[in-house]
């Protein structure tokens, strides 16, 4: 079995499984946020439910609208806030210590090797890097879940993604996703596990591994998953609180997979996925030089405290020519941010420095587009429409290329910077 | 009868279908007045209850708001007919009762306007308007108890009764 099957016949109780198979998973974390989650609450009331499974297994925080944009998202973390006290939850994170999810669960210890998690946004695929089953889902299958505990799933079939080599000066696991999403397509894996393994993935952290998992989604699939290693303990070991135990599977030898990918990384360059499509990936050396009006560095695909560095490091001394709105991903990226000097870089630069939020990435707030307006971005999506007005375009790239795109108002090539 | 409304289009998303400056509200007449509004604003002009959507591959990518499914419901939409679903989107149809259609060749049998007539049960799309019969494959049992129920928390409610 591949580690996709292992931890989802663990969770159906039952020794093994094979793709297809529909099965019941009992849920071990359940994530709770502003947006999809108040639709469940309605739902379970008009059914006069109004317990939960478990409280010490959800873990809410309000990100998309948080704070409050308007008087509707208001109203919406009202019947959040009202529900997580009157349930008595004990990981709810209010303003001030909530974050946007995916950045916010790991770093506060709430992610296991092992594991099902699932929340209602399509980027819950994330927490794959930590050799756990992670996916998304809508507000009904969020409010089964929180009254019963359990969901079904169809087991996916897995695909390989063999990431050979070593990344280059100036590569990031943003360029390695995009690459991949560029070669296989928005749904080159539909329904499936995307199981990364290789050389490659040893020299990266656990934050630029989740950038990799957490686009699973963009290209169509059920979950990501990245097996177990001293990396991952390493994370674990600092960032586990009240649950340290967790039980670490991997996939057999004879494994089967539907499809194997190789990769060789030394190759991959700079990459940025042109309008309108995540898939739309091409080296930054051929599109360099095409103007934008924003720069977007933020988000739970590239909103981490490794990403801050890294376009710091850039925009240290430097002016940015255009728009540049930084978005540290939770309050302690946010501090650690602060305390490392970084917001001192990126004042000098020009940029501005929001709360943590998901904010413009999905055209919320703070920094939406304008008609005709083109924003390199580091977030995880360039729909039509995505970050605003249907006219307005979005550029996807790793915050090394979005911050040296920031500093010459156009696209530009990270590594002259590095 | 039902009308079709197509769009030759592959990975139509929930940006299109739903953007998220709409999802301040989970009240589905409010999200209805945006049905496709990024992909066709006249789109909520254009269709009656009981309209039928018909699209290609990988209709609904994208973000896990159900909104898409409110949306396009509450418009009036009665099922979508495509060549693939995302999955989310596809989950999210079944766990509101709100029926959809794989159908690999559906995209090239129907014109947009086409008046349609659509046996579930059966498997059978009937193109009034071309004169012929497309046939697909009925959704799995499961999938169909859900939705005869109405949607996973009635169905859930009934089997924890039972």
């Amino acid at each position: 079995m591949t580690i996709t099957e292992k931890i989802l016949a663990k969770a159906a109780g039952k020794r093994s499984v094979r793709p297809g198979d529909l099965i019941d998973a009992k849920l071990d974390v359940v994530l709770f946020i502003d947006v999809t989650g108040p639709a469940a609450i309605k739902m379970l009331e008009a059914r006069g439910i109004d317990k939960v499974f478990d409280r010490e297994k959800i873990v809410v925080t309000p990100d998309h609208f948080q704070p409050p944009k308007d008087i509707q998202s208001a109203e919406l973390h009202k019947r959040l806030d009202d529900w997580a006290k009157r349930n008595k939850i004990k990981y709810y994170y209010r303003l001030g210590r909530a974050g946007v999810c995916h950045a916010l669960l790991p770093e506060q210890g709430h992610i296991r090797p092992g594991e099902v998690i699932i929340g209602p946004d399509s980027h819950t695929c994330t927490y794959g890097a930590f050799a756990a089953f992670s996916t998304g889902v809508g507000s009904t299958d969020l409010a089964a879940a929180i009254a019963t505990g359990k969901l079904w799933f169809k087991v996916p079939e897995s695909m390989k993604f063999v990431l050979n080599g070593k990344l280059g000066h100036g590569v990031y696991s943003k360029d390695v996703i995009l690459t991949v999403i560029g070669r296989i397509g928005v749904d080159g894996a539909l329904y499936r596990a995307m199981e990364f393994v290789g050389p490659a993935l040893a020299d990266m952290s656990m934050e630029a591994r989740m950038t990799m998992t957490n686009m699973a989604i963009e290209a169509g699939g059920k979950n990501g998953i990245i097996g177990f290693d001293k990396v991952t303990k390493k994370y674990l070991d600092e960032h586990l609180k009240d649950k340290k135990e967790y039980t670490v599977f991997e996939s057999d030898k004879d494994a089967e997979y539907i499809r194997v990918e190789e990769f060789d990384c030394t190759k991959i360059e700079p990459m940025v996925a042109l309008p309108h499509l995540p898939s739309n990936a091409v080296p930054v050396t051929e599109c360099a030089g095409k103007k934008m009006d924003q720069a977007y560095i933020g988000s739970c695909t590239n909103g981490r405290i490794e990403d801050l560095r890294i376009a710091a490091k850039i925009l240290k001394g430097k002016q940015a020519a255009i728009r540049t709105i930084i978005v540290p991903a939770t309050p302690t990226i946010w501090k650690q941010a602060k305390d490392e000097g970084l917001f001192d870089i990126f004042y000098e630069a020009g940029c501005v420095i929001s709360a943590p939020t998901c904010g413009a990435c999905l055209g919320g707030f703070m920094g939406v587009l304008a008609e005709g307006e083109k924003c390199i971005s580091t977030t995880n999506r360039n729909f039509v429409g995505r970050m605003g007005h249907p006219k307005s375009e979005v550029y996807l790239a790793s915050p090394a290329t979005t911050a040296a795109s920031a500093i010459e108002g156009k696209l530009a090539d990270p590594r002259k910077y590095l | 009868m039902a009308k079709a409304h197509v769009y030759k289009r592959d990975h139509i998303n929930t940006d299109e279908i739903i953007p998220a400056r709409y999802l301040t509200t989970d009240n589905e007449a409010q999200l209805a007045k945006h049905a496709m509004e990024d992909l066709d604003k006249d789109f909520v002009k254009k269709v009656q209850k009981g309209d039928v959507i018909v699209a290609g591959e990988d209709f609904g990518c994208g973000s896990s708001r159900e909104h898409a499914v409110w949306a396009l419901r509450g418009a009036g939409v009665q099922t979508v007919i495509a060549k693939t679903f995302a999955r989310i989107f596809y989950r999210n149809a079944i766990n509101n009762g709100f029926y959809v259609i794989e159908s690999p060749d559906a995209l090239e049998k129907i014109n947009d306007g086409n008046e349609l007539k659509i046996d579930f049960k059966a498997g059978l799309i009937k193109n009034k308007t071309a004169g012929i019969d497309i046939k697909f494959n009925p959704l799995p049992d499961f999938a169909l108890e859900i939705i005869n129920d109405g949607g996973l928390l009635k169905h859930i409610t009934k089997t924890t009764a039972d």
